[in-house]
């Protein structure tokens, strides 16, 4: 049993901060896939015809029932065998993207269909197309209405893109077992990387609440 | 699909599916007693225990549930706690998951109308005989489902368990992955074991939310 010496991390901050920036930069960019297909799926659920309805719900079935992990491997290693060679962060990126849209469009169908049906008649007497009423009307009161739960789901997936370490993407945990292969010190990186966390979790909650007092400013 | 495959892989997912069910069970146990004796902090009189359970509370929500295991089982021997990955697998996803069960219990608490603390305190019951003859067994009630909630996302979060090389469902479909390139085949297996086991579970939470409820 050796001491603890939380000096050995000062020589690693410089790495352990570029860590941070590329778990910043994947959470973000999954953050608005994960934003962006859970409106589609939403949209898709409760508009589209059965033929694109059923595989959609069917997908979101299958990934709100298996961990993020798994999927994590079917698309790290999936992709490859269908022939889609595409860099590993980008498997990391569509991996939580797809894996938190499903749980998005799960609380934004919800939020869409609680949308007063007048605010689509209204829509559409005013000569809107279908499409038109959703984009301008009937999905930015749902997004208003859903985004505290929306926002929860953005700060797991900022935890859970840890998960990506283990597929081999480089980030915050993949910077800390670099620095660990070399000091031996497990204890002393991981409590670092856990209050890195804890600090990007901070700014984030900052951030979604500034986001909501806009919202709720414009109402 | 490579039915041949499945065949031959499948009695070994089984056996990792029984990993993954025990693995869970043992974190859902020391969860739940975790999350109990976090809610009575949350809620006492004292403000150093009120303030000792926030901050556990914080802090576990706050970080991934992987770093956390990352932190109990490699860095654990720094420290002179030397556990088996099983062992460090099952105490580290109990601590996480009861941070959030005790989120599910203290929403379910203070959900209780305050008429019924009021009544209660009137017709001359004290603290303790308030909390345990009226507001608990209504609360019980509320709880359930948030803590089903809990429960089926502490079955999938068990999953990380295999990066601390415990031999549980995804560990194994990991390896059948790299080893037989056959990644669809593999997932439609593990995919399939882990659904079984969160159907199961979540049928469990509907009947005890029916067996309980009010009305």
């Amino acid at each position: 049993m050796q001491g603890l010496d939380f000096t050995v991390l000062v020589e690693y901050l410089p790495f352990l901060a570029w860590g941070a920036w590329w778990t910043a930069l994947i959470s973000v960019l999954a953050g608005f896939l994960s934003f962006g297909m859970g409106v589609v799926f939403a949209v898709a659920l409760l508009y589209a015809p059965a033929v694109i309805r059923a595989p959609v719900a069917g997908f979101m079935w299958l990934f709100m029932g298996t961990p993020l992990l798994l999927q994590l491997f079917l698309i790290y290693f999936g992709l490859v065998q269908i022939g889609i060679d595409i860099p590993a962060i980008w498997s990391g990126v569509i991996g939580l993207g797809l894996h938190y849209a499903v749980y998005n469009a799960d609380i934004l169908r919800a939020g869409i269909a609680s949308i007063d049906k007048g605010q689509t008649e209204g829509s559409r007497s005013l000569g809107f197309g279908r499409l038109q009423t959703l984009r301008y009307v009937v999905v930015p009161q749902a997004v208003r209405l859903t985004l505290p739960p929306i926002g929860s789901n953005m700060i797991a997936l900022l935890k859970e893109s840890s998960l990506v370490s283990v597929i081999g993407i480089a980030e915050l945990v993949n910077a800390a077992q670099l620095g660990i292969s070399s000091t031996f010190r497990p204890f002393e990186f991981y409590i670092a990387v856990a209050a890195i966390y804890y600090l990007l979790n901070l700014l984030l909650e900052g951030v979604l609440a500034l986001i909501e007092k806009r919202v709720e400013a414009t109402k | 699909m490579d039915i041949a495959l499945i065949q031959r892989i499948f009695p070994y997912f089984l056996e990792a599916a029984g990993v993954t069910v025990v693995i869970s069970f043992l974190a859902f146990v020391l969860g739940m007693v975790l999350a109990a004796a976090l809610t009575a902090m949350r809620l006492s009189r004292s403000r150093a225990l009120r303030f000792a359970g926030a901050a556990y509370v914080s802090v576990f929500r706050g970080t991934p549930c992987l770093v956390q295991l990352f932190l109990l089982y490699f860095g654990g021997p720094q420290i002179g706690i030397n556990l088996s990955p099983f062992t460090a697998g099952w105490i580290g996803l109990g601590m996480n998951i009861a941070a959030y069960m005790a989120e599910s219990m203290r929403g379910a608490i203070l959900a209780v109308d305050h008429g019924q603390r009021e009544a209660a305190r009137t017709i001359g019951f004290g603290r303790a005989r308030t909390m345990w003859l009226v507001i608990l067994p209504q609360a019980a009630r509320l709880m359930i489902r948030p803590l089903g909630v809990n429960t089926v996302a502490l079955i999938k979060g068990s999953s990380l368990v295999s990066a601390i090389s415990v031999i549980d469902l995804a560990y194994t479909a990991q390896r059948y992955i790299s080893s037989t390139y056959k990644p669809f085949e593999v997932f439609a297996v593990a995919a399939l074991l882990y659904m079984l086991i969160v159907i199961a579970v979540s049928m469990l939470v509907r009947l005890a939310d029916r067996r309980f409820a009010i009305d």
